[in-house]
């Protein structure tokens, strides 16, 4: 009812049209990569054939999320600059994975994170580990994905019934299924290369058209944005958002933490590495991603700034998505119905473009680490192969139940707790693997599990879930711990049980081992033969 | 697989050990290793100068354009840059060095 004036602008059936043409055009880009044949390395890293370039634009697919488009924007449209620090983390933290994490991945493991992280220690526990891991991050982030699809719907499609939003969810859910059930990696990668690119290409022209409106003048563009804000000039200085007092400060402290660590520490994001073929290509990706992903959220700030001047803060908040309905009015605001359509059609695509990817890492660990390598081992790749795509339909299945069931909650805690979570468990391990020779098996499993551990530990004691207006349960009071993100103390708590893990017990670090996975890591080399004067080859049992 | 009897003479190790790896692998974290370390302390910064100095953040440099806006600009640039650096130094300085390496493994020579 609120549509009609609020974000309900512009037609439903145009809308769905700009999104039906996106589902059938990868559709059949999937069906015809499923043709080529279906190994373990075509299904989980679609055969390592992808050039550094296209897979630099499916990692910006596969990252910027409905959260990013929507999400960031919306920030900066209603806090202005607190939501500007938002975007230049989300953008900086690439830089992680580029110096530190992209190449040397790519170099030592094959298709999952557990590849990595068990290469030299002892593998059943490691790797269980390293599932559990990424298969509670994807869950999370699977799940927030979703429900905000349902939430999507209500803005952009008109819905606002609960039936019609769980229709949507699951339709959602069935075709995302479908991507990564027959498409695979190959597939997968397709869909978020064709995402990335709408995505790309319609943030850059709006956001020419805002700048356009105001001759091509930040200042004036800021300058109106602040007029039409309750806040003025407040809109363009630190403080909207976290500047209330110390706690919220340190709150925001705590995110960067998580921020700027996450992203490398992301199953998802990290799998996205093995579809090239080498390590130089592997830094060609992160290069691409990162002057992508930098341009959108450079975008982000003359979209966010360009809602606020030319829609005004106040519209905005009445809208039914509040903050998040800032790019649907700015949209409709400048070229009315089908220039809405299109942002329209682009958000569900991300939706289904990145819940695929999530997908795809949770069932190929579930698959590889779990199956191949703890409960079967020595499975042969078919039959992996054969379990990861049941796992898909499984954890699809579970997604579908997780957003019905969260679209009402605030899920933004679930997206925290991913990212936390990666920047928590997975990432100190990941370094630790790559660069200390004395990290030993105990050590992984003290970091990620006291890495996981935490973070959820401490979001359950924290006003998230209860004690404040906005928790999960406002009635009740158990938030012992203040901020709303465990990074802070959950990410030097992780470094520092890895360090101990790796002290405490008798064992000692796989010398040999280390040796293999460094040099492999640094120069690419896949197979040592031995030196000449070494008398005889081992024979290969 | 190699198995036990040729771990002393096992091949990683030696690689591992040989001056050229040892060099390249002090030429990658002597550049990887300080430039994260700059990055995050520049973002740091502008982390806590946003959280605790916002009268320094607010003054304004050029129309509504304050300080605030353009270090988080910089930022941007940094992080292209830093990007753009990297990627001419691997390409002169990591790349060559690996592949003589990896040749060397591959090809089974000593």
């Amino acid at each position: 009812m609120l549509l009609a004036q609020g974000a309900g602008v512009g037609s439903p059936a145009v809308n769905l049209g700009f999104f039906l043409v996106f589902v059938s055009i990868t559709l059949v880009i999937v069906f015809r990569a499923s043709r080529s044949s279906s190994t373990a390395s075509d299904y989980y890293a679609a055969g390592s054939s992808f050039t550094g370039v296209q897979n630099g634009v499916a990692i910006s697919g596969d990252y910027l999320s409905a959260a990013a488009f929507l999400g960031v924007t919306g920030l900066i449209a209603v806090y202005g600059f607190d939501g500007f620090l938002y975007a230049i983390l989300a953008m900086l933290a690439w830089l992680v994975p580029l110096l530190l994490v992209a190449e040397l991945l790519r170099n030592t493991g094959r298709f999952t994170m557990g590849d990595v992280l068990s290469f030299r220690m002892r593998q059943r526990p490691v790797r269980a580990a390293a599932a559990m891991s990424t298969i509670v991050v994807s869950f999370m982030y699977l799940v927030a994905q979703m429900a905000g699809a349902g939430a999507l719907v209500a803005l952009l499609l008109n819905v606002t019934s609960d039936a019609g939003q769980s229709l949507v969810i699951t339709t959602a859910g069935g075709l995302m299924i479908m991507y990564v059930l027959i498409g695979g990696m190959r597939g997968t990668t397709w869909v978020q290369i064709i995402k990335g690119g709408l995505l790309m290409t319609t943030v850059v022209l709006m956001s020419a058209w805002v700048l356009g409106a105001y001759g091509l003048n930040l200042s004036a563009l800021a300058g109106a944005a602040a007029d039409n804000h309750p806040a003025g000039q407040g809109l363009l200085e630190p403080g909207l958002q976290y500047g209330e007092n110390t706690i919220t400060k340190i709150d925001f402290l705590s995110l960067a933490i998580a921020g700027v660590l996450g992203p490398a520490g992301l199953p998802h994001i990290l799998m996205r590495f093995y579809t090239v073929p080498t390590g130089a290509e592997a830094r060609k990706s992160v290069v691409g991603a990162i002057w992508l992903i930098g341009i959108f959220f450079l975008c982000s700030l003359v979209l966010g700034l360009g809602a606020t001047a030319l829609v005004g803060a106040d519209r905005i908040l009445s809208a039914p998505g509040t903050a998040n309905s800032a790019v649907p009015l700015l949209a409709f605001e400048l070229g009315g119905t089908v220039v809405l359509a299109i942002v329209a059609a682009v958000a569900f695509a991300t939706i289904l473009a990145v819940v695929a990817g999530v997908t795809m890492a949770a069932a190929a660990s579930f698959a590889h680490d779990f199956y191949g390598n703890v409960l079967k081992r020595g499975a042969s790749g078919t039959n992996e192969v054969r379990v990861a795509r049941i796992t898909v339909v499984v954890i699809g299945l579970f997604g579908i139940l997780g957003g019905i069931g969260a679209k009402d909650q605030n899920v933004a805690i679930l997206v925290v707790l991913a990212f936390a979570v990666a920047a928590s468990a997975n990432l100190p391990t990941l370094l630790y693997s790559l660069f200390w020779r004395r990290f030993t098996t105990l050590g992984a499993l003290c970091s990620i599990y006291g890495g996981l551990g935490s973070c959820v530990l401490l979001i359950t004691f924290s006003p998230v879930v209860s004690g404040a207006e906005t928790a999960i349960f406002p009635s009740v009071d158990f938030a012992y711990f203040p901020l709303t993100n465990p990074g802070i103390v959950s990410v030097p708590l992780s470094f520092l049980l890895g360090f101990v893990g790796s002290f405490v017990g008798h064992e000692r670090s796989d010398r040999r081992k280390f040796a293999e996975m460094e040099v492999r890591a640094l120069t690419g080399t896949t197979v040592a033969r031995p030196a000449q004067h070494v008398p005889a080859r081992v024979p290969v049992p | 697989m190699n198995t036990e009897p040729a771990a002393t003479a096992d091949p990683w190790v030696t690689a591992q050990r040989s001056p050229e790896f040892v060099q390249l692998r002090r030429t990658m974290r002597g550049f990887a290793f300080p430039m994260t370390a700059f990055f995050l302390i520049w973002y740091f910064l502008y982390v806590v100068l946003a959280a605790f100095a916002p009268e320094f953040m607010s003054i304004r440099v050029a129309g509504n354009i304050n300080i605030g806006l353009v270090i988080g600009l910089l930022q941007f640039v940094t992080t292209f840059t830093i990007t753009t650096i990297y990627v001419s130094y691997a390409n002169r300085n990591l790349d060559p060095a690996g592949a003589r390496i990896r040749d060397r493994l591959e090809g089974g020579a000593p």
